[in-house]
Order: C-alpha cells, then sequence, then structure tokens
C-alpha cells in the first residue's frame, strides 16, 4: 500500500523492548477493586448497588446516562463494600465516586446477554447497542464511548475502518502483544465494527517496530480481501488519528472537522478485541491489557487486569520498585498524564503504568528559548511552538489562539526536542484550559446580558400596563364620581 | 489560575540535548579551522583570541552582575565562549589586544544584554562587535597580513608576539590586502579584474587558508568540514548555508559572464571573505535567524544577495558581516511570512474546504 509522508514528527527512545517478549498475564484477583463511576469521556455512568449488595461476574453495576455514557459491570463476582469517592486516576487526584467491590474469588457470571448469531449480516443497530451495553470505550487512551463512534455510519459517508495499532507512544507494548496474541479475534473484531460502520474497507495501521504483531495480523487477515495490514513508519506520533489517517489515505482532515468528515473512522486494536468478546460471547468489558514498565519497575510487564484493580497491585506483581520512581505516569511517557499516587484503580482507558527513574525522564533546569525552531521543524501539527509560548508567557491568549494553539494535539514532540527544555506541552494545555475558560465567560456574560435585557423589556411592557391600568382606573373613578354627581344632582 | 498551578503536562521523557550541549558542538566544530589559523598567523593571533574570548566571559559575567541574575547557570551554556570565538575569529590576526576587549563589550553588553540576554538579541552579537570596530577603526581593522606560520622563518616569536597585540607594534612590512580588498582596490583604479585575479592567490590556497583575512575564516576547506560535522549532528540544516553560498556564487557566475573585467566569479567570491564561516556559522546563529526551514532559505538567499552587493557596489570589500546585520533585521518579518501551514488549515488559516463531501 502506497503511504503518505506525515509532516514532522520525533524519534524518541522507544524503550518497547523491556516488555514488547513479555507475553500477557493476568493479575490475580486483588483484595478489593475499586471501579469509578467515570472512566470515560461524557456523563458519569449511575450506580445501581449499595453497600451489602452480592454481585456477580459480568453483572451491571452501574448504567450509562446520556447519549455520551457507559455502563460498568463487575469485573468478578463478590460484595459490594461501600459505594464512596476514591481518588482516580486523574492528574488533579480527586476523589470520584467509585464502587468498591471485595471479589469472593469464585468467579461466579451473570447470565449474560446471547451471543450475536451471524453479526456480519446482523442489524447494525443490534450491534451497536450491544457495544453500549457492554460497556466498551476506547481503548487507546481516549475512552470515548465505542457506541458512539458506530453510529457514525449513518450520519457520514464513510468508506474505511482504521484500526489503529501504531502504539507510538515509548515504553508501551500493551496493544502490540494484543495483536501478537489475540489476532484472530481483533481482525473478527474489526469486521464487525466495519459491517456496523457500513464501511468495505478495513486498514490496519502497525508500526513498523513491531513485526511480530504485523506477522500475526496479517496471517489472520489474510483470509479476508477487504481486510489490509500496513507496516507504518516509526515516527511519532504517528498514533495521533489525524496523522494517521493522512499516512494512510493522503487525507487532511480540516481543522474542527472529524476524520468521519473525510470518510474514515479510527478505533483501537484493544477496543476491536472488546467487540469481539461482546458480541461473539456476551461479554462486557471487564479488564484490559495494561503495560507497566520504566526503569523503576523490577519486573516489567504486560498485565491483563480487571477494571478497579490498584496501580499498587499491578506494580506489586512486577515485583515493587528497584529504585524509588521519579515520575509515576498514567499512559504513555508523552502523552500520558502524571498518577497521582498507587492507590488509584485501573481504568478501561488505561494503557499504561510507567514508574520512570530520573535518566528516562531526563528533566534538566529550563534556560532560555534560543530560537533553535526544532520545536517549529518538528511539529506534526505546522504550529510554530516557540511564538505561541512567547505570547502565553505574556498571557495574550488572543494572538496564542490566532496563532493556532487550539490546534494542537499535545502529543508532547516539541517538549521533548527542546534543548532549553522548555515545557511548551504545559505552557500549550494551560493556554487552551484559558482559552475555553474566557469563551465560557464571555458567553455566559452574553447570556447574562441578553437576559438582563430581556427582563428589562419585561418590566418596561409590565409598567406600560400598570399605567394604563392605573390611567383606566382613574378614568371609571372619575366616571363613577361624574355619575354619582350626577345623579344627587337629580335626587 | 496561572500555568503554575495547574497540573504538569507530560512528555515525561526528554532528549539529552541542551543549550549547554549545543554550544559546545558548535565549539567543537571551530576546533580544526581555529587550529589550523592559530598556525598560520602564529602567536599574535593566539594571543588575541584569548583576549576576546576571555573578554566576552567577563563582559558577560559583569552584566550579568548588574542585571542581579544567577550567572553559574548562564556562563555554563557557553554562548559568550562562543560570541567571543567568532569574534576572534572575524578580526585581522594580529590586531591589538584593545580591539578585542572593546569587540567584547560591543558584542556582549551592547548587542546582547541591552536586548535582554540570551535568545533576546535581534542581531547577531559577533558580527556588532565587528562592524562596530570596523567603521570605528577602519585603518586597524583591514591591517591583514600574510600568514607567517608558527616556526617557520620571519614568524614572530612568543615576545614579538606580545609586542604586537599588547604594544600595538604592528610591522609594517607584513601588512597585506585581502584578495576581495585588492580586487577592489585595482577596480577603482580603473584596473580590470581579469588582470588583478592575476595577483591573488590561486583557488587551492585560498581554499586551504594560505591567504590574507581574518584570523579563522581564511580556511575554507576546514570550516565547511565543521559545517558538514554540525549538518550531520543536526544543530544546523543546510537552508541557511545553501541559500547564502548558492545565492552569492550565482550573482557572481551571472555577472562575471556579462562582464568579466569588471566582475569576480562565483567561486571567487565563495572562496574569499568570510563566505564560509559566514555561512556555517555566523548567518546560522539560532537566534538571530528565522525559526522554519522556509524562512531560514529565505534569509540565507538574502544574506548572499546583500554580501554580493555589498562586496560589488559599496565602499567596503567585505561584505558578509553587513548582510547578515541587515537580514537580522528582517528576521521578524521574514518568520511572520514564513510560518508553516498548519495541519487542517490553508495558508491563510481558514479550515480546509471538504473536498466532493456532503
Amino acid at each position: 500500500m502506497k503511504l503518505f509522508p506525515i509532516r514532522g514528527g520525533i524519534h524518541p527512545d522507544y524503550r518497547k523492548e523491556q516488555t514488547s517478549e513479555k507475553a500477557i498475564v493476568a493479575l490475580p484477583l486483588p483484595e478489593l477493586l475499586y471501579i469509578p463511576l467515570q472512566q470515560h469521556i461524557g456523563a458519569p455512568a449511575e450506580a445501581l448497588v449499595q453497600a451489602g449488595d452480592l454481585v456477580r461476574k459480568g453483572q451491571l453495576i452501574a448504567r450509562s446516562q446520556g447519549g455520551i455514557s457507559a455502563p460498568q459491570h463487575a469485573p468478578t463476582s463478590g460484595r459490594i463494600t461501600a459505594v464512596a469517592d476514591i481518588p482516580a486516576p486523574h492528574p488533579s487526584g480527586l476523589p470520584q465516586p467509585t464502587i468498591i467491590l471485595e471479589p469472593d474469588g469464585r468467579e461466579v457470571w451473570t447470565d449474560l446477554p446471547e451471543p450475536i448469531a451471524d453479526p456480519l449480516n446482523a442489524d447494525p443497530q443490534t450491534i451497536r447497542e450491544r457495544v453500549a451495553q457492554s460497556g466498551i470505550v476506547g481503548m487507546g487512551g481516549a475512552a470515548f464511548p465505542s457506541a458512539v463512534k458506530l453510529d457514525l455510519g449513518t450520519r457520514y459517508k464513510l468508506e474505511i475502518l482504521l484500526l489503529n495499532g501504531a502504539e507510538c507512544e515509548p515504553y508501551l507494548t500493551c496493544d502490540d502483544r494484543v495483536m501478537r496474541e489475540h489476532a484472530d479475534e481483533v481482525i473478527d473484531g474489526a469486521r464487525i465494527m466495519a459491517h456496523t460502520l457500513g464501511v468495505k474497507k478495513i486498514v490496519i495501521a502497525i508500526e513498523q517496530n513491531k513485526p511480530q504483531a504485523l506477522a500475526a495480523m496479517s496471517s489472520a487477515a489474510s483470509t479476508f480481501s477487504e481486510v489490509e495490514v500496513v507496516g507504518v513508519p516509526v515516527q511519532y506520533p504517528m498514533g495521533s488519528e489525524r496523522h494517521l489517517v493522512q499516512a494512510i489515505t493522503g487525507r487532511e482532515t480540516p481543522a474542527k472537522k472529524l476524520t468521519a468528515d473525510i470518510g474514515v473512522v479510527v478505533h483501537n486494536v484493544a477496543t476491536a478485541r472488546a467487540v469481539h468478546q461482546a458480541v461473539r460471547f456476551g461479554r462486557p468489558l471487564l479488564g484490559r491489557v495494561v503495560t507497566v514498565s520504566g526503569g523503576a519497575v523490577r519486573e516489567p510487564n504486560n498485565i491483563e487486569a480487571p477494571i478497579g484493580a490498584r496501580v499498587a497491585d499491578l506494580v506489586a506483581f512486577c515485583g515493587g520498585f528497584s529504585g524509588a520512581p521519579a515520575s509515576l505516569v498514567n499512559g504513555g511517557p508523552m502523552m500520558g498524564q502524571p498518577l497521582p499516587g498507587l492507590e488509584v484503580p485501573v481504568v478501561k482507558g488505561m494503557s499504561g503504568i510507567l514508574a520512570l527513574t530520573a535518566g528516562e525522564v531526563n528533566e534538566q533546569p529550563v534556560s532560555a528559548c534560543i530560537r533553535c525552531g526544532t520545536c517549529v521543524t518538528i511539529c506534526p501539527c505546522g504550529l510554530v511552538p516557540v511564538e505561541m509560548a512567547a505570547f502565553i508567557r505574556k498571557d495574550n491568549f488572543e494572538v496564542a489562539a490566532r496563532l493556532g494553539v487550539m490546534d494542537c494535539v499535545s502529543c508532547g514532540s516539541c517538549s521533548w526536542v527542546c534543548p532549553s527544555h522548555i515545557p511548551l506541552v504545559h505552557y500549550f494545555n494551560y493556554a487552551k484550559g484559558m482559552i475555553n475558560a474566557l469563551e465560557r465567560e464571555r458567553r455566559k456574560n452574553e447570556r447574562v446580558k441578553t437576559l438582563a435585557e430581556a427582563h428589562n423589556a419585561r418590566m418596561e411592557k409590565l409598567e406600560i400596563a400598570a399605567e394604563a391600568k392605573r390611567a383606566a382606573v382613574a378614568a371609571r373613578k372619575a366616571n363613577l364620581a361624574a355619575a354619582t354627581a350626577e345623579e344627587k344632582t337629580n335626587a | 489560575m496561572s500555568i503554575a498551578s495547574i497540573t504538569r503536562s507530560g512528555p515525561f521523557t526528554h532528549t539529552a540535548n541542551s543549550v549547554q550541549k549545543t554550544m559546545l558542538t558548535v565549539l567543537l566544530a571551530l576546533v580544526p579551522a581555529t587550529a589550523f589559523n592559530a598556525y598560520l598567523f602564529g602567536w599574535p593571533g593566539i594571543l588575541l583570541f584569548a583576549v576576546t574570548v576571555g573578554s566576552c566571559v567577563a563582559v558577560e559575567a559583569g552584566c550579568l552582575a548588574l542585571a542581579g541574575q544567577p550567572m553559574k547557570a548562564a556562563l555554563s551554556d557557553y554562548s559568550a565562549v562562543l560570541t567571543g570565538w567568532l569574534l576572534a575569529m572575524s578580526l585581522p590576526p594580529w590586531a591589538p589586544w584593545w580591539t578585542g576587549v572593546l569587540g567584547a563589550v560591543f558584542a556582549i553588553a551592547l548587542a546582547k544584554h541591552t536586548f535582554g540576554g540570551i535568545g533576546q538579541n535581534l542581531f547577531n552579537p559577533a558580527m556588532v562587535a565587528r562592524v562596530a570596530l570596523l567603521v570605528s577603526f577602519p585603518v586597524v581593522m583591514t591591517a591583514w597580513v600574510m600568514p607567517h606560520p608558527l616556526f617557520s622563518a620571519g614568524a614572530p616569536g612568543f615576545s614579538d608576539a606580545v609586542a604586537i597585540t599588547f604594544g600595538g607594534n604592528l610591522p609594517d612590512s607584513v601588512s597585506a590586502a585581502s584578495a576581495l580588498g585588492y580586487v577592489k582596490t585595482e577596480l577603482s583604479r580603473g584596473i580590470p579584474v581579469t588582470q588583478s585575479m592575476a595577483h591573488v592567490p590561486d583557488l587551492m590556497d585560498m581554499a586551504l587558508g594560505f591567504r590574507a583575512g581574518s584570523m579563522g575564516e581564511t580556511s575554507a576547506i576546514l570550516i565547511l568540514a565543521g559545517g558538514l560535522f554540525l549538518m550531520a549532528r543536526r544543530i544546523i540544516s543546510w537552508h541557511i548555508p545553501l541559500g547564502m553560498m548558492g545565492a552569492l556564487f550565482l550573482m557572481g557566475t551571472l555577472f562575471h559572464a556579462l562582464d568579466p573585467a569588471r566582475y569576480t566569479d562565483g567561486m571567487f567570491h565563495l572562496m574569499s571573505g568570510a563566505t564560509f564561516l559566514g555561512a556555517f556559522f555566523i548567518a546560522t546563529d539560532y537566534v538571530t535567524s528565522p525559526v522554519s526551514k522556509h524562512g531560514q532559505l529565505v534569509f540565507g538567499i538574502g544574506v548572499g544577495l546583500l554580501t554580493w552587493t555589498i562586496r560589488t557596489y559599496a565602499g567596503y570589500p567585505e561584505g558578509v558581516a553587513f548582510a547578515v546585520l541587515l537580514m537580522n533585521s528582517l528576521t521578524p518579518i521574514i518568520d511572520q511570512y514564513t510560518r508553516p501551514r498548519a495541519f487542517g488549515r490553508s495558508r491563510k488559516g481558514e479550515p480546509l474546504p471538504l473536498e466532493g463531501k456532503p
């Protein structure tokens, strides 16, 4: 397949060898599981259980609320000990409503929905509903409810389902292992998704640094003419949705549009596997493969963990830390977020847990920008980080927005290359937050203004009405007085 | 909400590159040409080099102290060393000590710190100093000497060198014209280029560096080697050097073809003066050149065209320093007009249209 070049990009040390040869191992059931109600983009799920309830494996314990949401299921059988506020893996470390489940170790399954017979000929709506009720969210990290994305075929003219197996983040090998060990399930899931979306063509993109995954997926796909497995260049951020679409199709997604607008829907490979399991076996999403790695981890591993297992449980399973980590990361080292601690649970979108040594982080004191221009050369979005940062430093968000800060995908390439070690992404995230806040403020002010104007108009109307009423009363009184006077005169 | 109060963003890994490493790599790339020229021009050149670099570091320290800025981190980025080094390379090798000291004040205090220090200056500090010295002390700054290799007959010994550099005892007998200056003077006397070219060193000698000129700029080959090293290490890209040398060469070749008696040829332009040093080490200064590759190409071409124009038509035979400073002043404008196209947007910044899609 002919590939198209993408702009810029970097080549960080991939460090995947720590776990790429580690087969996926299941985590023994921990003593407690912590299942946050909010594990996805959109509205949090609503708890259906309370302390003391006994639940079975796969049982619905929190239902989705609203159009963009996802339900949660019991990852194993056991007793609910509480529904309480517990810190979730969000950088803020703020507590969030969480169902706490004490496993009984018996793994008693609930009655699962029937497998969908012949899903490749089933009504797309049936499959979407199954994916929605199985609690599947994008497992590449963004955690967008997958059923919503499988509905795009009804509104867009789609041509390609692009399965993202690029896994361009350093350290992470969970997708690599899933593709190597469960290639058939991934391909089957992809075919079901393509049918649901109404597209005829499936392209599976994998970075060339995963030859075994490429081989396994190619072999699993060989019997299906509509599936093509493509090795893409090792170039960070190849896994960025828009850039991957460009590399495969040559099409550039216009700003403020979706890839669906140019006919492509992108799903992660692990999501496809989850769809396969939900459709073929009725199994909801109960766990995921997490790469636990980094120089400070004694035995890095790829772990199939139940949702709700604490990071501490996974780290302990990996033999603990060999030294105090300089940095704890949720996700990959480029776009991941700081882990607020080891007590937070694994959630559906968590692809990696990294404990990095100071040498791996290589944090250095920030020095002045010397305008070397490397950030401009490597920005995959064609932005000018040096200039945007200069304006943000002066709190000039208007110019920063005009220079395209809202188009920044926060891939971290600029921060990575900066010889002055200026935390550019930090600047841009700050600016995005400020610009959004200012926009909200502006809208709020506008709304307040509109309301005030309406109020004034209403008051004016009332005043006029009252005036008229007073006048009418006065007139009636005058009439009455006149009539009385007349009567008196007559009498 | 302030930028410090939001949670630290990724990435959680960084390149091992740093400002310090970058500067050190550039210094390393300058070593061969510098060492060879130290050999060619002997002890006076070495003394002047030491004075210039030392003064730049001292002035930098003084400015930081006045500004109340932390000294250790700023001094250890080697930017002042690099400025001093480049300035020394652009001075006549047997110039007196005070040119180095005064140059350091021009470069570091005036051109760099009045703008706010590293990264803030609009003009290349070393070139500001060179030009300021040239217009203030034209005689001293054009007192070239022919190479007197160390330990060769007629080369000044250490004590002679001290007298030359610190005593200002420049022996009259050794002064020589640079090739560019010679041709220009001859031309002004009505002698055609074709004739005067017979008296300048041949191209091979000029490429190797056996000619009169500034202290570190004469050996085109060794400077080229340093430049290629910087390219291999990805410290600089081809855009500025190729743009500058290409434009200079093309202009020279074109006009020489039109009128060989009036215009020197392209190769002569490349090999003489500060062309190579300027192309690889001066014009490529990060701070004062555009940030995008397109911008850098435009900038390089501009330096090349201006260098040719100044050498050909202006009063000074040497054009690189002036050309670089003039283009420095255009850098902000070039930056503005050579921004890359943002992903998903047109050059004007509008979202791309959906081609034939609903």
